[in-house]
Protein backbone atom coordinates (compact mmCIF):
# COMPACT_ATOMS: atom_id res chain seq x y z
CA UNK A 1 0.00 0.00 0.00
CA UNK A 2 1.42 3.33 -1.04
CA UNK A 3 1.48 6.29 1.38
CA UNK A 4 -1.17 7.93 -0.80
CA UNK A 5 -3.52 4.96 -0.35
CA UNK A 6 -2.87 5.03 3.37
CA UNK A 7 -3.79 8.71 3.48
CA UNK A 8 -6.98 7.99 1.56
CA UNK A 9 -8.02 5.24 3.92
CA UNK A 10 -7.16 7.42 6.91
CA UNK A 11 -9.42 10.17 5.54
CA UNK A 12 -12.32 7.78 5.02
CA UNK A 13 -11.90 6.47 8.56
CA UNK A 14 -11.76 10.01 9.93
CA UNK A 15 -15.09 10.99 8.34
CA UNK A 16 -16.78 7.73 9.33
CA UNK A 17 -15.44 8.34 12.84
CA UNK A 18 -17.00 11.80 12.86
CA UNK A 19 -20.33 10.38 11.65
CA UNK A 20 -20.47 7.50 14.10
CA UNK A 21 -18.51 8.43 17.22
CA UNK A 22 -21.16 10.66 18.84
CA UNK A 23 -23.84 8.04 18.20
CA UNK A 24 -21.68 5.30 19.68
CA UNK A 25 -20.90 7.39 22.75
CA UNK A 26 -24.63 7.98 23.21
CA UNK A 27 -25.37 4.26 22.96
CA UNK A 28 -22.60 3.28 25.37
CA UNK A 29 -23.73 5.79 27.99
CA UNK A 30 -27.30 4.57 27.81
CA UNK A 31 -26.00 1.40 29.48
CA UNK A 32 -23.72 3.10 32.00
CA UNK A 33 -24.65 2.47 35.62
CA UNK A 34 -24.12 6.05 36.78
CA UNK A 35 -26.49 8.97 36.66
CA UNK A 36 -23.95 11.79 36.42
CA UNK A 37 -20.44 10.50 35.96
CA UNK A 38 -18.87 9.69 32.64
CA UNK A 39 -16.71 7.00 34.16
CA UNK A 40 -17.82 3.55 33.16
CA UNK A 41 -19.54 2.11 36.23
CA UNK A 42 -20.73 -1.12 34.71
CA UNK A 43 -23.63 -2.26 32.61
CA UNK A 44 -27.22 -1.57 33.57
CA UNK A 45 -30.73 -1.77 32.13
CA UNK A 46 -32.06 0.72 34.71
CA UNK A 47 -32.65 3.57 32.26
CA UNK A 48 -34.52 1.33 29.85
CA UNK A 49 -36.52 -0.03 32.79
CA UNK A 50 -37.46 3.52 33.77
CA UNK A 51 -38.70 4.23 30.26
CA UNK A 52 -40.94 1.21 30.21
CA UNK A 53 -42.31 2.06 33.64
CA UNK A 54 -43.49 5.45 32.42
CA UNK A 55 -47.07 5.09 31.12
CA UNK A 56 -47.10 8.60 29.60
CA UNK A 57 -44.03 7.87 27.56
CA UNK A 58 -45.49 4.60 26.30
CA UNK A 59 -48.60 6.48 25.18
CA UNK A 60 -46.44 9.01 23.33
CA UNK A 61 -44.49 6.21 21.65
CA UNK A 62 -47.76 4.56 20.60
CA UNK A 63 -48.98 7.90 19.19
CA UNK A 64 -45.82 8.16 17.11
CA UNK A 65 -46.10 4.59 15.87
CA UNK A 66 -49.77 5.11 14.96
CA UNK A 67 -49.14 8.27 12.95
CA UNK A 68 -46.09 6.73 11.27
CA UNK A 69 -47.99 3.58 10.29
CA UNK A 70 -51.04 5.38 8.94
CA UNK A 71 -49.15 8.15 7.18
CA UNK A 72 -46.69 5.72 5.60
CA UNK A 73 -49.56 3.57 4.36
CA UNK A 74 -51.60 6.38 2.83
CA UNK A 75 -48.49 8.08 1.40
CA UNK A 76 -47.38 4.79 -0.12
CA UNK A 77 -50.74 4.33 -1.84
CA UNK A 78 -50.85 7.87 -3.22
CA UNK A 79 -47.13 7.94 -4.03
CA UNK A 80 -47.26 4.63 -5.88
CA UNK A 81 -50.26 5.79 -7.90
CA UNK A 82 -48.37 8.96 -8.72
CA UNK A 83 -45.29 7.04 -9.85
CA UNK A 84 -47.35 4.67 -12.02
CA UNK A 85 -49.32 7.58 -13.52
CA UNK A 86 -46.14 9.55 -14.26
CA UNK A 87 -44.69 6.49 -15.96
CA UNK A 88 -47.74 5.31 -17.89
CA UNK A 89 -49.83 8.29 -18.86
CA UNK A 90 -49.66 11.61 -20.58
CA UNK A 91 -52.07 13.95 -18.83
CA UNK A 92 -52.83 17.59 -18.30
CA UNK A 93 -50.23 19.33 -16.15
CA UNK A 94 -47.89 16.35 -15.97
CA UNK A 95 -44.66 18.31 -15.93
CA UNK A 96 -46.15 20.72 -13.41
CA UNK A 97 -46.99 17.77 -11.17
CA UNK A 98 -43.45 16.42 -11.50
CA UNK A 99 -42.07 19.83 -10.64
CA UNK A 100 -44.39 20.13 -7.66
CA UNK A 101 -43.26 16.77 -6.27
CA UNK A 102 -39.61 17.75 -6.67
CA UNK A 103 -40.11 21.14 -5.03
CA UNK A 104 -42.10 19.55 -2.22
CA UNK A 105 -39.16 17.24 -1.48
CA UNK A 106 -36.70 20.13 -1.44
CA UNK A 107 -38.89 22.47 0.64
CA UNK A 108 -37.31 23.24 4.01
CA UNK A 109 -39.30 21.60 6.81
CA UNK A 110 -39.95 24.89 8.52
CA UNK A 111 -41.57 26.38 5.41
CA UNK A 112 -43.81 23.33 5.03
CA UNK A 113 -44.63 23.39 8.74
CA UNK A 114 -45.93 26.93 8.82
CA UNK A 115 -47.67 26.60 5.44
CA UNK A 116 -49.69 23.67 6.80
CA UNK A 117 -50.27 25.48 10.09
CA UNK A 118 -51.77 28.43 8.21
CA UNK A 119 -53.93 26.05 6.14
CA UNK A 120 -55.23 24.19 9.21
CA UNK A 121 -55.80 27.42 11.13
CA UNK A 122 -57.86 28.95 8.34
CA UNK A 123 -59.90 25.74 8.02
CA UNK A 124 -60.33 25.95 11.81
CA UNK A 125 -59.12 22.40 12.25
CA UNK A 126 -58.02 21.80 15.86
CA UNK A 127 -54.32 20.84 15.94
CA UNK A 128 -53.80 17.23 16.97
CA UNK A 129 -53.93 13.74 15.54
CA UNK A 130 -55.67 14.53 12.24
CA UNK A 131 -53.64 17.59 11.31
CA UNK A 132 -50.45 15.72 12.17
CA UNK A 133 -51.50 12.77 10.03
CA UNK A 134 -52.34 14.96 7.03
CA UNK A 135 -48.99 16.76 7.32
CA UNK A 136 -46.99 13.53 7.58
CA UNK A 137 -48.75 12.00 4.57
CA UNK A 138 -47.88 15.13 2.60
CA UNK A 139 -44.14 15.16 3.31
CA UNK A 140 -43.90 11.39 2.81
CA UNK A 141 -45.47 11.32 -0.66
CA UNK A 142 -42.48 12.66 -2.66
CA UNK A 143 -40.11 10.14 -1.11
CA UNK A 144 -42.39 7.27 -2.11
CA UNK A 145 -42.77 8.66 -5.63
CA UNK A 146 -38.99 8.89 -6.06
CA UNK A 147 -38.31 5.42 -4.63
CA UNK A 148 -41.01 3.72 -6.72
CA UNK A 149 -40.37 5.73 -9.88
CA UNK A 150 -36.67 4.84 -9.93
CA UNK A 151 -37.64 1.15 -9.95
CA UNK A 152 -40.46 1.51 -12.47
CA UNK A 153 -38.33 3.34 -15.03
CA UNK A 154 -36.02 0.31 -15.24
CA UNK A 155 -38.96 -1.87 -16.35
CA UNK A 156 -39.22 -4.03 -19.42
CA UNK A 157 -42.02 -2.35 -21.38
CA UNK A 158 -42.70 -5.58 -23.30
CA UNK A 159 -44.28 -7.09 -20.19
CA UNK A 160 -46.88 -4.37 -20.14
CA UNK A 161 -47.47 -4.59 -23.88
CA UNK A 162 -47.87 -8.36 -23.59
CA UNK A 163 -50.50 -7.94 -20.88
CA UNK A 164 -52.38 -5.46 -23.07
CA UNK A 165 -52.18 -7.80 -26.11
CA UNK A 166 -53.64 -10.58 -24.01
CA UNK A 167 -56.63 -8.38 -23.29
CA UNK A 168 -55.89 -7.09 -19.81
CA UNK A 169 -57.63 -3.87 -18.83
CA UNK A 170 -55.52 -1.01 -17.53
CA UNK A 171 -56.43 -1.81 -13.93
CA UNK A 172 -55.63 -5.51 -14.43
CA UNK A 173 -52.29 -4.60 -15.98
CA UNK A 174 -51.40 -2.41 -13.02
CA UNK A 175 -52.64 -4.92 -10.45
CA UNK A 176 -51.30 -8.15 -11.97
CA UNK A 177 -48.16 -7.03 -13.81
CA UNK A 178 -46.83 -3.69 -12.60
CA UNK A 179 -47.59 -3.91 -8.87
CA UNK A 180 -46.06 -7.36 -8.27
CA UNK A 181 -42.85 -6.19 -9.92
CA UNK A 182 -42.95 -3.04 -7.80
CA UNK A 183 -43.47 -4.76 -4.44
CA UNK A 184 -39.87 -4.33 -3.22
CA UNK A 185 -39.76 -0.64 -4.11
CA UNK A 186 -43.22 -0.04 -2.62
CA UNK A 187 -42.10 -1.81 0.56
CA UNK A 188 -38.94 0.26 0.71
CA UNK A 189 -40.97 3.44 0.15
CA UNK A 190 -43.25 2.49 3.04
CA UNK A 191 -40.31 1.83 5.38
CA UNK A 192 -38.60 5.10 4.48
CA UNK A 193 -41.85 7.00 5.02
CA UNK A 194 -42.30 5.32 8.38
CA UNK A 195 -38.78 6.39 9.38
CA UNK A 196 -39.29 9.97 8.21
CA UNK A 197 -42.54 10.17 10.10
CA UNK A 198 -41.07 8.71 13.32
CA UNK A 199 -38.16 11.17 13.21
CA UNK A 200 -39.79 14.40 12.10
CA UNK A 201 -39.44 17.32 14.51
CA UNK A 202 -39.94 20.57 12.64
CA UNK A 203 -43.16 20.01 10.68
CA UNK A 204 -44.76 18.19 13.62
CA UNK A 205 -43.78 21.01 15.94
CA UNK A 206 -46.17 23.34 14.12
CA UNK A 207 -49.06 21.04 13.30
CA UNK A 208 -49.75 19.11 16.48
CA UNK A 209 -51.27 20.36 19.70
CA UNK A 210 -50.86 19.52 23.38
CA UNK A 211 -53.56 16.84 23.09
CA UNK A 212 -51.44 14.65 20.88
CA UNK A 213 -47.78 14.34 21.75
CA UNK A 214 -45.26 12.34 19.73
CA UNK A 215 -41.78 10.99 20.50
CA UNK A 216 -39.46 13.47 18.75
CA UNK A 217 -41.26 16.43 20.32
CA UNK A 218 -41.21 14.69 23.70
CA UNK A 219 -37.47 14.11 23.34
CA UNK A 220 -37.01 17.73 22.31
CA UNK A 221 -38.78 19.05 25.39
CA UNK A 222 -36.93 16.56 27.64
CA UNK A 223 -33.53 17.55 26.26
CA UNK A 224 -34.26 21.23 26.80
CA UNK A 225 -34.60 20.48 30.51
CA UNK A 226 -31.26 18.70 30.63
CA UNK A 227 -29.42 15.53 29.72
CA UNK A 228 -30.51 12.38 31.53
CA UNK A 229 -29.59 8.72 31.09
CA UNK A 230 -33.24 8.03 30.26
CA UNK A 231 -32.99 10.24 27.18
CA UNK A 232 -29.86 8.34 26.18
CA UNK A 233 -31.83 5.11 26.42
CA UNK A 234 -34.80 6.53 24.49
CA UNK A 235 -32.54 7.88 21.73
CA UNK A 236 -30.75 4.54 21.54
CA UNK A 237 -34.08 2.77 21.01
CA UNK A 238 -34.96 5.27 18.26
CA UNK A 239 -31.58 4.70 16.62
CA UNK A 240 -32.00 0.94 16.77
CA UNK A 241 -35.46 1.09 15.23
CA UNK A 242 -34.31 3.39 12.41
CA UNK A 243 -31.29 1.20 11.72
CA UNK A 244 -33.48 -1.88 11.39
CA UNK A 245 -35.96 -0.20 9.03
CA UNK A 246 -33.19 1.24 6.85
CA UNK A 247 -31.45 -2.11 6.56
CA UNK A 248 -34.68 -3.83 5.46
CA UNK A 249 -35.43 -1.01 2.99
CA UNK A 250 -31.94 -1.30 1.52
CA UNK A 251 -32.29 -5.07 1.17
CA UNK A 252 -35.60 -4.61 -0.65
CA UNK A 253 -34.15 -2.04 -3.01
CA UNK A 254 -31.10 -4.14 -3.75
CA UNK A 255 -32.87 -7.43 -4.48
CA UNK A 256 -33.30 -7.20 -8.24
CA UNK A 257 -31.11 -4.32 -9.26
CA UNK B 1 -60.52 0.24 -24.22
CA UNK B 2 -62.52 3.40 -23.41
CA UNK B 3 -63.85 2.10 -20.09
CA UNK B 4 -60.23 1.63 -19.14
CA UNK B 5 -59.64 5.24 -18.38
CA UNK B 6 -61.15 5.14 -14.90
CA UNK B 7 -57.94 3.90 -13.27
CA UNK B 8 -55.91 6.62 -14.90
CA UNK B 9 -58.47 9.25 -13.86
CA UNK B 10 -58.63 8.05 -10.26
CA UNK B 11 -54.87 7.93 -9.79
CA UNK B 12 -54.06 11.22 -11.49
CA UNK B 13 -57.01 12.87 -9.76
CA UNK B 14 -56.05 11.69 -6.28
CA UNK B 15 -52.45 12.80 -6.62
CA UNK B 16 -53.39 16.19 -8.04
CA UNK B 17 -56.02 16.71 -5.37
CA UNK B 18 -53.65 15.93 -2.52
CA UNK B 19 -50.77 18.04 -3.74
CA UNK B 20 -53.04 20.95 -4.64
CA UNK B 21 -54.73 21.01 -1.24
CA UNK B 22 -51.72 20.29 0.96
CA UNK B 23 -48.81 21.74 -1.02
CA UNK B 24 -49.97 24.36 -3.51
CA UNK B 25 -52.75 26.08 -1.56
CA UNK B 26 -50.83 26.31 1.76
CA UNK B 27 -47.88 27.98 0.06
CA UNK B 28 -50.12 30.48 -1.66
CA UNK B 29 -51.67 31.17 1.74
CA UNK B 30 -48.23 31.83 3.25
CA UNK B 31 -47.54 34.45 0.59
CA UNK B 32 -50.98 35.95 1.21
CA UNK B 33 -50.48 35.99 4.99
CA UNK B 34 -47.14 37.72 4.59
CA UNK B 35 -48.91 40.58 2.81
CA UNK B 36 -51.52 41.10 5.53
CA UNK B 37 -51.45 42.97 8.81
CA UNK B 38 -51.11 41.48 12.21
CA UNK B 39 -54.48 41.06 13.89
CA UNK B 40 -55.48 41.53 17.51
CA UNK B 41 -58.00 38.78 17.96
CA UNK B 42 -57.47 36.75 14.80
CA UNK B 43 -53.96 35.94 13.67
CA UNK B 44 -54.17 38.22 10.67
CA UNK B 45 -56.21 41.27 9.72
CA UNK B 46 -57.36 41.53 6.15
CA UNK B 47 -55.57 44.68 5.13
CA UNK B 48 -52.84 44.69 2.54
CA UNK B 49 -49.47 45.81 3.83
CA UNK B 50 -45.78 45.39 3.14
CA UNK B 51 -44.97 46.09 6.76
CA UNK B 52 -43.74 42.56 7.44
CA UNK B 53 -41.18 42.77 4.68
CA UNK B 54 -40.07 46.18 5.88
CA UNK B 55 -39.55 44.76 9.35
CA UNK B 56 -37.23 42.11 7.92
CA UNK B 57 -34.94 45.03 7.09
CA UNK B 58 -35.03 46.32 10.65
CA UNK B 59 -31.40 46.20 11.99
CA UNK B 60 -32.51 43.95 14.85
CA UNK B 61 -33.83 41.28 12.48
CA UNK B 62 -31.25 41.95 9.83
CA UNK B 63 -28.65 40.87 12.35
CA UNK B 64 -30.48 37.59 12.99
CA UNK B 65 -30.78 36.99 9.24
CA UNK B 66 -27.15 37.80 8.63
CA UNK B 67 -26.02 35.63 11.54
CA UNK B 68 -28.17 32.76 10.32
CA UNK B 69 -26.90 33.04 6.75
CA UNK B 70 -23.37 33.15 8.04
CA UNK B 71 -23.79 30.04 10.21
CA UNK B 72 -25.63 28.07 7.52
CA UNK B 73 -23.22 29.12 4.75
CA UNK B 74 -20.18 28.32 6.87
CA UNK B 75 -21.52 24.87 7.76
CA UNK B 76 -22.44 24.27 4.12
CA UNK B 77 -18.94 25.17 2.95
CA UNK B 78 -17.38 23.00 5.65
CA UNK B 79 -19.68 20.12 4.66
CA UNK B 80 -18.56 20.60 1.05
CA UNK B 81 -14.87 20.76 1.97
CA UNK B 82 -15.16 17.61 4.09
CA UNK B 83 -17.67 15.82 1.90
CA UNK B 84 -16.24 16.29 -1.58
CA UNK B 85 -12.94 14.41 -1.07
CA UNK B 86 -14.85 11.83 0.93
CA UNK B 87 -17.44 11.26 -1.82
CA UNK B 88 -14.66 11.21 -4.41
CA UNK B 89 -12.83 8.45 -2.55
CA UNK B 90 -16.06 6.60 -1.87
CA UNK B 91 -16.90 6.55 -5.58
CA UNK B 92 -13.54 4.88 -6.27
CA UNK B 93 -13.57 2.21 -3.59
CA UNK B 94 -13.38 -1.37 -4.99
CA UNK B 95 -16.87 -2.80 -5.62
CA UNK B 96 -16.54 -5.36 -2.86
CA UNK B 97 -16.56 -2.67 -0.18
CA UNK B 98 -18.51 0.10 -1.85
CA UNK B 99 -21.98 -1.19 -0.92
CA UNK B 100 -21.18 -1.47 2.76
CA UNK B 101 -19.40 1.88 2.85
CA UNK B 102 -22.29 3.59 1.06
CA UNK B 103 -24.75 2.01 3.48
CA UNK B 104 -22.72 3.51 6.33
CA UNK B 105 -23.48 6.96 4.88
CA UNK B 106 -27.14 6.19 4.18
CA UNK B 107 -27.79 5.18 7.79
CA UNK B 108 -27.00 8.60 9.33
CA UNK B 109 -28.84 10.21 6.37
CA UNK B 110 -32.08 8.62 7.53
CA UNK B 111 -31.41 8.80 11.26
CA UNK B 112 -33.24 11.44 13.28
CA UNK B 113 -31.20 14.63 13.25
CA UNK B 114 -32.65 15.53 16.64
CA UNK B 115 -31.15 12.36 18.10
CA UNK B 116 -27.86 13.11 16.39
CA UNK B 117 -27.91 16.69 17.66
CA UNK B 118 -28.49 15.32 21.13
CA UNK B 119 -25.48 13.02 20.69
CA UNK B 120 -23.45 16.15 19.95
CA UNK B 121 -24.68 17.68 23.22
CA UNK B 122 -23.35 14.65 25.08
CA UNK B 123 -19.98 15.00 23.39
CA UNK B 124 -19.67 18.74 24.00
CA UNK B 125 -21.16 19.33 27.44
CA UNK B 126 -18.86 20.64 30.15
CA UNK B 127 -18.63 17.32 31.94
CA UNK B 128 -18.86 15.59 28.58
CA UNK B 129 -16.86 13.18 26.56
CA UNK B 130 -14.59 15.57 24.64
CA UNK B 131 -13.57 17.50 27.76
CA UNK B 132 -12.87 14.23 29.54
CA UNK B 133 -10.56 13.09 26.74
CA UNK B 134 -8.74 16.43 26.63
CA UNK B 135 -8.32 16.38 30.41
CA UNK B 136 -7.05 12.80 30.39
CA UNK B 137 -4.55 13.66 27.69
CA UNK B 138 -3.38 16.59 29.79
CA UNK B 139 -4.06 19.06 26.98
CA UNK B 140 -6.23 21.24 29.19
CA UNK B 141 -6.18 21.85 32.94
CA UNK B 142 -9.90 22.40 33.45
CA UNK B 143 -13.00 21.64 31.36
CA UNK B 144 -13.75 24.05 28.53
CA UNK B 145 -17.14 25.69 28.09
CA UNK B 146 -17.91 24.13 24.72
CA UNK B 147 -21.68 24.06 24.81
CA UNK B 148 -23.82 27.16 24.09
CA UNK B 149 -21.22 28.72 21.84
CA UNK B 150 -21.29 29.49 18.14
CA UNK B 151 -18.70 26.81 17.30
CA UNK B 152 -20.95 24.28 19.05
CA UNK B 153 -23.84 25.28 16.77
CA UNK B 154 -21.59 24.95 13.73
CA UNK B 155 -20.36 21.56 14.90
CA UNK B 156 -23.96 20.45 15.40
CA UNK B 157 -25.05 21.66 11.97
CA UNK B 158 -22.03 20.03 10.39
CA UNK B 159 -22.83 16.79 12.12
CA UNK B 160 -26.52 16.87 11.27
CA UNK B 161 -26.06 17.93 7.65
CA UNK B 162 -22.93 16.17 6.39
CA UNK B 163 -24.78 13.08 5.05
CA UNK B 164 -27.10 15.38 3.04
CA UNK B 165 -24.02 16.81 1.32
CA UNK B 166 -22.24 13.49 0.76
CA UNK B 167 -25.05 11.58 -0.94
CA UNK B 168 -25.73 13.97 -3.87
CA UNK B 169 -21.97 14.43 -4.34
CA UNK B 170 -21.49 10.68 -4.40
CA UNK B 171 -24.30 10.27 -6.95
CA UNK B 172 -22.63 12.84 -9.22
CA UNK B 173 -19.09 11.48 -8.79
CA UNK B 174 -20.17 7.90 -9.29
CA UNK B 175 -21.71 8.75 -12.68
CA UNK B 176 -18.53 10.51 -13.80
CA UNK B 177 -17.08 8.82 -16.88
CA UNK B 178 -13.50 7.89 -15.99
CA UNK B 179 -12.57 7.73 -19.67
CA UNK B 180 -12.90 11.49 -19.87
CA UNK B 181 -10.24 11.86 -17.22
CA UNK B 182 -7.97 9.36 -18.96
CA UNK B 183 -8.45 11.15 -22.27
CA UNK B 184 -7.54 14.47 -20.67
CA UNK B 185 -4.47 12.92 -19.10
CA UNK B 186 -3.41 11.45 -22.43
CA UNK B 187 -3.76 14.87 -23.96
CA UNK B 188 -1.35 16.22 -21.38
CA UNK B 189 -3.65 17.89 -18.84
CA UNK B 190 -2.32 18.23 -15.31
CA UNK B 191 -4.23 17.25 -12.14
CA UNK B 192 -5.45 20.77 -11.50
CA UNK B 193 -6.63 21.24 -15.07
CA UNK B 194 -8.43 17.90 -15.03
CA UNK B 195 -10.20 18.82 -11.83
CA UNK B 196 -11.05 22.35 -12.91
CA UNK B 197 -12.07 21.64 -16.49
CA UNK B 198 -13.63 18.17 -16.25
CA UNK B 199 -14.45 16.87 -12.79
CA UNK B 200 -15.76 20.13 -11.34
CA UNK B 201 -18.13 21.12 -14.19
CA UNK B 202 -19.52 17.59 -14.47
CA UNK B 203 -20.17 17.26 -10.74
CA UNK B 204 -21.49 20.81 -10.36
CA UNK B 205 -25.15 19.66 -10.27
CA UNK B 206 -24.24 17.37 -7.36
CA UNK B 207 -22.48 20.24 -5.61
CA UNK B 208 -25.46 22.56 -6.05
CA UNK B 209 -27.89 19.84 -4.91
CA UNK B 210 -25.74 19.10 -1.86
CA UNK B 211 -25.50 22.79 -0.97
CA UNK B 212 -29.26 23.16 -1.33
CA UNK B 213 -29.90 20.16 0.94
CA UNK B 214 -27.56 21.53 3.63
CA UNK B 215 -27.95 25.30 3.38
CA UNK B 216 -31.77 25.51 3.47
CA UNK B 217 -32.28 23.10 6.39
CA UNK B 218 -29.30 24.82 8.03
CA UNK B 219 -31.30 28.04 8.12
CA UNK B 220 -34.33 26.33 9.58
CA UNK B 221 -33.12 23.77 12.14
CA UNK B 222 -34.16 25.66 15.24
CA UNK B 223 -33.51 22.76 17.59
CA UNK B 224 -29.81 22.73 16.75
CA UNK B 225 -29.55 26.39 17.78
CA UNK B 226 -31.67 25.72 20.88
CA UNK B 227 -29.81 22.68 22.15
CA UNK B 228 -26.26 23.68 21.24
CA UNK B 229 -26.43 27.46 21.13
CA UNK B 230 -28.52 28.20 24.19
CA UNK B 231 -31.50 30.50 24.34
CA UNK B 232 -30.37 33.22 21.92
CA UNK B 233 -32.23 33.58 18.64
CA UNK B 234 -29.61 32.45 16.17
CA UNK B 235 -31.32 31.15 13.10
CA UNK B 236 -34.13 32.20 10.79
CA UNK B 237 -35.78 29.00 11.97
CA UNK B 238 -35.90 30.25 15.57
CA UNK B 239 -37.19 33.61 14.39
CA UNK B 240 -40.01 32.04 12.37
CA UNK B 241 -40.92 29.65 15.15
CA UNK B 242 -41.09 32.45 17.72
CA UNK B 243 -43.41 34.50 15.48
CA UNK B 244 -45.86 31.62 15.31
CA UNK B 245 -45.49 30.44 18.88
CA UNK B 246 -44.86 33.28 21.26
CA UNK B 247 -44.88 36.62 19.42
CA UNK B 248 -48.03 35.69 17.50
CA UNK B 249 -47.02 37.80 14.54
CA UNK B 250 -48.01 35.48 11.74
CA UNK B 251 -47.55 37.91 8.82
CA UNK B 252 -43.97 38.55 9.91
CA UNK B 253 -43.23 34.84 10.30
CA UNK B 254 -44.81 34.21 6.90
CA UNK B 255 -42.65 36.93 5.32
CA UNK B 256 -39.48 35.30 6.71
CA UNK B 257 -40.68 31.98 5.33
CA UNK B 258 -41.39 33.49 1.89
CA UNK B 259 -37.79 34.69 1.94
CA UNK B 260 -36.61 31.09 2.48
CA UNK B 261 -38.85 29.93 -0.37
CA UNK B 262 -37.40 32.55 -2.71
CA UNK B 263 -33.93 31.38 -1.73
CA UNK B 264 -34.95 27.82 -2.52
CA UNK B 265 -36.20 29.00 -5.91
CA UNK B 266 -32.84 30.60 -6.68
CA UNK B 267 -30.96 27.45 -5.69
CA UNK B 268 -33.29 25.26 -7.77
CA UNK B 269 -32.66 27.55 -10.71
CA UNK B 270 -28.89 27.24 -10.19
CA UNK B 271 -29.33 23.47 -10.06
CA UNK B 272 -31.30 23.49 -13.32
CA UNK B 273 -28.67 25.62 -15.06
CA UNK B 274 -25.73 23.56 -13.83
CA UNK B 275 -27.30 20.22 -14.72
CA UNK B 276 -28.23 21.47 -18.17
CA UNK B 277 -24.64 22.56 -18.70
CA UNK B 278 -23.22 19.33 -17.32
CA UNK B 279 -25.40 17.13 -19.53
CA UNK B 280 -24.49 19.18 -22.58
CA UNK B 281 -20.80 18.90 -21.69
CA UNK B 282 -21.04 15.14 -21.27
CA UNK B 283 -22.28 14.52 -24.77
CA UNK B 284 -19.70 12.74 -26.93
Amino acid sequence: MSPRDAARIAYLILIYGFLYLPILVLIVYSFNDSKYSLEWQGMTWTWYQNLFDDPDLLQVALNSALVATLSATVATMIGTMAAVALYRYAFFGKSLLQGLIFVLMMTPDIVMGIALLILFASLRLPLGFWTLLLAHITFNIPFVVVTVFSRISGFDRHLIEAAKDLGATEFQTVRCVILPLLVPAVGAGWLLSFTLSMDDVIVSFFVTGPTFEILPLKIYSMVRLGVTPEINALCTIMLGATLMLILIAQLLLREKS
Amino acid sequence: MKGDLWFQRVSVGTVWFWLAVFALVPNVMVVAASLLERGDREFVRFALSLESYQRLLDPLYLRVLWNSFYLAALSTLMCLAMGYPFAYLLARVPRRYSRLLLLLVIIPFWTSSLVRTYAMVIILQTNGWLNQILLDLGLIAEPLELLYTEPAVIAGMLYALLPFMILPLYAALEKLDRRLIEAARDLGAGRVTIFRRIILPLTLPGIVAGCMLTFLPGLGMFYVADLLGGARTLLVGNLIRDQFLSARDWPFGAAASVMLTVLMGLLLWAYYLSSRRASRGALP
